[in-house]
């Protein structure tokens, strides 16, 4: 016995410190009501790390480690899994959950470590003067509230003044981020804002769209996530709402969301802020290191789809941020504070994408001190219920962004004042 | 008439169609109380399982596809044919009845004189590896669902009413074809429970199960033949709500509709569960309709528990539960 325990100790000893690696933790939920859109995404973000492990053999010769964790969209189970996986040395957390955000942004500040929340979260958290470590590029609630009610305009020849345009949401801080904008927006371009919440999960909307039906509003914007997508775009079709003045935000336009509606679904409207389809140079490099070799995540079906693109865009800003950050400070195994800094000076040029493979897949944008929410651009994008396919209907749209920056800039001093936070990007 | 008053009895009716789906629902629930005393957590996944089975089985798509493809590396995808949607339902129910069998064979048979609370806690434990299996078996992705099953809005009605009030209700097909299925259902729920050896049985067990056993009724064949019915009433249920949003996992979900309607209607009668449905929908659509609008709406969720408390303080056995009476 003695003999073993002494082999033991001289092997752990010679062993010496583990290997250094980038820890990427994945915040999935692959199990429960909202899994169908949970796992497009973590296959996504799992497939591009593995690309980058096996093409590029990792980030600046250091392989990434992507662990997976199961939150089934819960909060608690979310912030259970960012206490279990922090010490594990976390970079980057990208909880792909507004309630979880909520809760882990006094939790990765107080502990150092970044967090990236795609178009999704706390829209203030673009400030980063206030929200030193929190990331939501490349754009924001407030941005896609801001982009559907410019769309809207140039589609009413610059004018909505006495316009009624209905807000069906998610009954939750995720569904009520866009409510401050809209409302600033309706006093702005003189429209009437129809708030019509709907109670989690939101598998019964009969009352929300006889309401619809009953004050008839000219267009319907929709925050939902998960079966309340599906029921909203069932109901709007069987009150035969005109799918054409019905927009979802871009968590509200993935493929799962207008399928169950069949053909009538045909014309829906949805913001997005990345590209959809597979026709990228970066997806042969997937089936040639990745699913050929049957490395891929999940069943591989979801290779294309919208949900899936966007954790695969957003493993691709995690890993850009990472390069940033080696350049920055000239070493390869990087810290959670210096993640940090790639991920403040992170560009995605046109070029830099063309380089990826990834050839106009998002809009372009360029992170500062202060700005941590890209550049606020979104496209509007249609379903072709024939096809089966999302047609890109416009292009990148910029937000409002003297309002937006007003919004973000009142709303992220109350959270400094309250919280006792001092600002940066003085100097 | 003014047209709140028109917007109000819309909502009434929406309220009532709302209210039979809740009800169907509620029936698996009662049914199974009603015959073992177990309240069975598992309800709403068996609604979900029994309607991914149904898509899986006319889709073709082959159990276990994603299991064996990762373990053995091949590429199957699916048998190739589709089948027939009322052929479907019925292997669907082989598939419910073989469950109900393997329940009673491998859980509740070991079960038999635990406490109430024991047997509840053995249906969570079911509810989470029936949706394992679920998941397992037929994957987690949207499946849509369309058995024939009418949809949209009801254009008679609407026409109707437009040319006798100015303003057309909207009623779903959907609601209304769920109203006549259950309808039928009840209707052969009662018959089989009046008029059958074996609805005889069951309800002696319900009444008691010792008496039961005494004159040689087979407690384990009652509650495979429970657990069947309430799997069958499952898979209605599935095939309804699976047809509004897809058969999804959040399906399971529609268990928590159900619960109002029970505390309301009693946990142990079938024509409780309907009546118990009606006035919850109606209910919680007419106080969103007339208060939700100032207090923010989204009061439908919360306001069916509220309604369901306020009967439960002046009728704890529910509005048609049978009253406990326990002599010491």
């Amino acid at each position: 016995m003695k003999r073993l325990i002494t082999a033991v100790a001289l092997t752990a000893t010679l062993a010496g410190p583990a290997m250094a690696e980038l820890v990427f933790p994945n915040l999935s939920y692959r199990t429960g009501p909202y899994a169908a859109n949970g796992i497009p995404f973590a296959d996504g973000y799992a497939d591009y790390f593995t690309l980058i492990n096996e093409r590029d053999g990792g980030v600046g010769g250091e392989m990434i480690n992507m662990i997976e964790c199961e939150t089934g969209y819960n909060t608690e189970k979310g912030v259970e899994c960012y206490e279990s996986t922090k010490g594990q040395g976390a970079l980057l957390y990208q909880p792909l959950s507004t309630g979880i955000t909520y809760q882990l942004i006094p939790r990765v500040s107080a502990d150092g470590i970044p967090m990236h929340t795609l178009g999704y979260g706390r829209t203030s958290a673009s400030q980063g003067e206030v929200f030193k470590w929190i990331f939501n590029y490349p754009a924001t609630y407030w941005d896609g509230a801001s982009v559907a009610i410019k769309y809207l305009m140039d589609e009413n020849g610059g004018d909505l003044s006495g316009k009624k345009i209905g807000l069906v949401y998610h009954n939750s801080a995720y569904g009520k981020e866009p409510i401050r904008t809209l409302t600033e927006l309706s006093e702005m371009h003189g429209f009437e804002l129809l708030e019509l919440p709907v109670d989690h999960p939101g598998q019964e909307q009969r009352s929300t769209w006889v309401q619809v039906r009953q004050q008839r509003p000219d267009y319907v914007i929709m925050w939902g996530w998960g079966v309340m997508n599906q029921v909203a775009i069932q109901e709007a079709v069987n009150i035969r709402f005109p799918m054409e003045n019905f927009i979802g935000i871009w968590w509200s336009g993935s493929e799962n969301d207008v399928m169950p509606a069949g053909e009538r679904a045909n014309g829906y409207k949805a913001l997005n802020f990345h590209a959809v389809g597979d026709d990228f140079e970066l997806y042969d490099d997937l089936e040639e290191y990745v699913w050929s070799a049957g490395l891929g995540a999940g069943a591989g079906d979801q290779h294309g789809t919208v949900l899936y693109n966007r954790g695969l865009y957003a493993a691709m800003i995690a890993v850009e941020g990472a390069k940033k950050a080696q350049e920055i400070h000239g070493v390869s195994a990087i810290t959670p504070a210096q993640m940090r800094d790639g991920m403040e000076q992170l560009a995605l040029t046109e070029e830099r994408m063309a380089d990826l493979g990834l050839a106009g897949f998002g809009p372009t944008f360029e992170a500062s001190c202060t700005n941590h929410g890209g550049s606020g651009r979104a496209a509007i994008n249609q379903w072709n219920a024939e096809t089966g396919e999302w047609e890109v209907l416009t292009d990148y749209i910029q937000s409002n962004q003297d309002l937006i920056e007003r919004l973000v800039e009142e709303d992220a001093m109350a959270y400094a004042e309250e919280n006792n936070i001092e600002l940066r990007c003085q100097d | 008439m003014p047209d709140q008053l028109l917007f109000a009895i819309e909502v009434t009716l929406n309220g009532l169609m709302a209210g039979v789906l809740y009800a169907l629902v509620a029936l698996g629930f009662v049914l199974i109380f009603k015959a073992s005393g177990i309240f069975n957590y598992a309800q709403g996944v068996m609604a979900l399982f029994a309607a991914l089975t149904l898509v899986g089985i006319m889709e073709g798509q082959v159990p276990f596809e994603h299991l064996i493809n990762a373990t053995l590396g091949t590429e199957i995808h699916g048998f190739g044919w589709s089948v027939p949607a009322l052929f479907a339902i019925i292997l669907t129910m082989v598939v419910m009845v073989l469950f109900a069998w393997a329940v009673n064979w491998l859980v509740l048979r070991h079960l038999v004189n635990q406490e109430p609370i024991i047997l509840f806690m053995a249906t969570i434990g079911l509810a989470y590896f029936l949706e394992g299996l679920g998941d397992m078996m037929w994957g987690s992705d949207i499946k849509t669902l369309d058995v024939g099953l009418p949809q949209g809005l009801n254009t008679t009605i609407d026409d109707m009413t437009y040319n006798m009030f100015g303003y057309g209700f909207y009623i779903d097909n959907l609601d209304i074809a769920a109203t006549l299925i259950a309808v039928v259902l009840v209707t052969v729920l009662v018959a089989f429970s009046q008029y059958t050896k074996q609805g005889r049985a069951l309800r002696a067990v319900a009444d008691d199960h010792q008496a039961a056993l005494s004159v040689g009724i087979s407690l384990n064949f009652i509650w495979v033949l429970t657990w069947s019915i309430a799997g069958f009433v499952a898979l209605v249920a599935g095939i309804m709500w699976g047809a509004k949003s897809g058969v999804q996992f959040s399906l399971s979900l529609i268990a928590l509709k159900a619960l109002p309607v029970l505390m309301l209607g009693g946990f142990t009668s079938i024509p409780g569960a309907i009546v118990g449905g009606l006035i919850i929908g109606v209910g919680e659509k007419l106080f969103e309709f007339l208060v939700g609008p100032l207090v923010g709406g989204a009061t439908e969720n919360w306001f069916a528990y509220v309604l369901a408390l306020i009967f439960l303080v002046f009728r704890p056995q529910g509005l048609f539960g049978e009253k406990i009476i326990e002599r010491v």
